[in-house]
């Protein structure tokens, strides 16, 4: 399972990069959203992945799943939510205040 | 009791960003009283603060009494207590020079100004690599919305970039949080300088890659030689006052360089020990050229001065990149001068736009501006305070810095690129000053309309200059009281190079009463 996450985070990232780096403001919001999703994951596999271990302490268990990247992970989904909020938001003002979707505001050549 | 005083600087923006928020319906007068009232609470608070760590002692706060390392500890050491106060005291003059008619552009300024110092503040003072981040998310959530304030076509333009640049440093923060977590298994600072050091060897690659990622990250915030490209447009098109304030936002990057690199990455780390000594004196000295191309290349002056910002950046991290006590020492004097010359200047840039008519600040021979004395004077002194000549700050710590290099193997480079630079920016000061006091036109040669704005009354002028005269007055204080200050950075740079006392005051917390 280790390595289908590793994967799944490594394509992410990599979409997530070729993305960011287009000329268009579309396409760079999708990029940084795929990039948060990476970095999600990436946080979340850090405390070692576990199945049906508890996060909290209970009676006679013996393993336990960290739940502090969990924490983290939800702070950083809250953020990078609110994120992407503002950038669609910024690229649509853009879009209207230049007239066309480019990142520098140029039209297509 | 006492060791409440730690969490007032931040909370207390925090509390006042929601009752702003709260009283958004009210005039714009009582916004602005309260805000000023925030940002002067807090420079006590800060003072206050400054007594007590001056002393060496290293104040900590375990928020919601979770012992540190498992809770968040905020921590209030020389260091972060003296860039509170540069931060506090640049932002009360920003925001004196914003209530002359700024604010009013739009209806949240103060709100988010309240948010911007909250984020700042806490980014100076927190002791978890986590709770860092979530701090720089607020401020610059903050300061993505001051630098749009205002609206128009170029602040769209380099606030996308902005954004976009900054969320992918975000991204890549927490990458570096990640990794670090899952290999040592804490986020607190002090507990992470530990277990760093007592790494085992085949984890050191990992960390040392992690270590690397984050100043990437600071290098970003910084506006580091391969990562500044955000700053100059981001500086130059957004209103000025908020520009004034952006000049402590950079110096953030620079606090986070020498705070992780002396405390988790720092000579008794083990094998990852003075992991970015090799990388951060050479960028330094690259930004501080390409900053003095920009400076010299500028075609107006709000350019010219983030291109200065740029530069300053340089010269601040050559201080910090010679990894002596003299060159934090250097670094950290010269940082509240950088700092106040920069937000002068760009206060100073728009109060000389406003009066040439469509000219704006472009260097182009425009009309004979009003006041052209006052401040044509005002220009020089900021010049002087900027271009780094004696008497004023700028020199003394241009030359701190250069005395901290005397015994460094770089040397000549060094000497070589700070003096040139110096010269360059003599030369580029002349020449915008001559360009905008020389060699303008008199009224009515020049195209104007007949709306020409009339001169503003003594009081009007007094009220738009205060903000300007109150940083050229922190310099000159760093100058008057430039020996106290200078065992004070002295002593902040020592305390840097031994992190043992941080490590001992966080780990060994009692229960706060």
């Amino acid at each position: 399972m280790e390595a289908l996450v590793s994967i799944i985070i490594g394509v992410l990232t990599s979409c997530g990069v070729y993305l960011t780096l287009r000329g268009h403001t579309f396409p760079v919001v999708l990029g940084l959203t795929f990039l948060s999703y990476a970095v999600n994951l990436f946080l979340l596999v850090m405390g070692r992945l576990t199945i049906g271990s508890p996060p909290i302490i209970a009676e006679g268990m013996s393993g336990y799943a960290d739940p502090l990247p969990q924490a983290l992970v939800l702070t950083a989904i809250v953020i990078s939510f609110a994120m992407t909020a503002f950038v669609i938001v910024l690229a649509l003002k853009a879009h209207l205040e230049m007239g066309n979707d480019h990142v520098d505001g140029k039209h297509k050549s | 009791m006492i060791n409440h005083i730690v969490i007032v600087p931040v909370i207390l923006p925090l509390l006042f960003g929601i009752l702003l928020l709260l009283l958004q319906n009210y005039s714009i007068q009582v916004k602005r009283i309260l805000s000023i009232t925030a940002v002067i609470v807090q420079i006590v608070a800060v003072t206050t603060l400054l007594n007590i760590v001056s002393s060496g002692e290293i104040l900590t706060y375990a928020l919601g009494n979770w012992m540190p390392p498992f809770g968040i500890v905020l921590v209030a050491d020389r260091l972060a207590v003296w860039m509170l106060l540069i931060a506090t005291l640049v932002s009360l003059c920003a925001l004196g020079y914003a209530v002359r008619g700024t604010d009013a552009a739009g209806q949240h300024f103060h709100v988010l100004f309240q948010l911007q110092l909250f984020g700042l503040n806490g980014a100076f003072l927190t002791g978890d690599l986590f709770n860092l981040f979530v701090f720089f998310e607020i401020l610059l959530l903050a300061s993505y919305s001051l630098l749009l304030h205002g609206g128009g076509r170029l602040k769209t333009k380099a606030g996308l970039h902005f954004v976009v640049i900054n969320l992918v440093g975000s991204t890549m923060f927490l990458f570096a949080v990640g990794i670090l977590y899952g290999l040592l298994g804490t986020l607190n600072m002090a507990d992470l300088a530990v277990k760093v050091a007592n790494t085992t060897p085949e984890n050191v690659a990992l960390i040392r890659v992690a270590g690397l990622l984050l100043f990437s990250v600071f290098a970003l915030k910084a506006a580091l030689l391969p990562l500044y490209l955000w700053l100059p447009s981001a500086y130059t098109y957004t209103t000025a006052a908020v520009a004034a304030l952006f000049a402590i936002m950079s110096k953030v990057g620079a606090y986070c360089i020498l705070r992780v690199y002396t405390l988790i990455f720092g000579a008794q780390a083990g094998p990852a020990a003075n992991l970015i000594e090799a990388w951060l004196l050479p960028l330094a000295l690259a930004t501080l050229i390409i900053g003095i191309l920009g400076v010299l290349a500028s075609t107006h002056l709000r350019q010219q001065v983030a291109y200065l910002v740029v530069a300053s950046i340089g010269t601040l991290l050559i201080g910090f990149g010679l990894n002596t006590p003299a060159g934090i020492a250097a670094g950290l004097f010269y940082l509240p001068h950088s700092t106040f010359a920069a937000a002068a200047f760009f206060l100073l840039a728009d109060t000389i736009a406003k009066r040439r008519d469509e000219m704006k600040d472009k260097f182009e021979p425009g009309p004979v501006i009003a006041h052209k004395r006052l401040f044509g004077v005002l220009f020089f002194m900021v010049a002087v305070l900027a271009a780094g000549l004696p008497p004023l700050s700028g020199f003394i710590g241009k030359f701190m810095i250069l005395q901290a290099a005397l015994p460094h193997p770089a040397l000549p480079w060094i000497l070589a690129i700070v003096l040139i630079t110096s010269l360059f920016t003599l030369i580029a000061m002349a020449r915008s000053g001559s360009m905008l006091f020389y060699r303008a036109m008199p009224a009515n040669y020049c195209k104007i309309g007949p709306d020409r704005e009339v001169p503003p009354t003594a009081m009007a002028l007094g009220k738009e200059l205060v903000s300007i005269v109150g940083l050229l007055l922190l310099s000159v204080a760093l100058l008057i009281w430039g020996g106290t200050i200078t065992e004070f950075t002295m002593a902040t740079a020592n305390q840097l190079l031994q992190p043992d006392d941080y490590i001992q005051s966080v780990l060994g917390t009692g229960v706060i009463p």
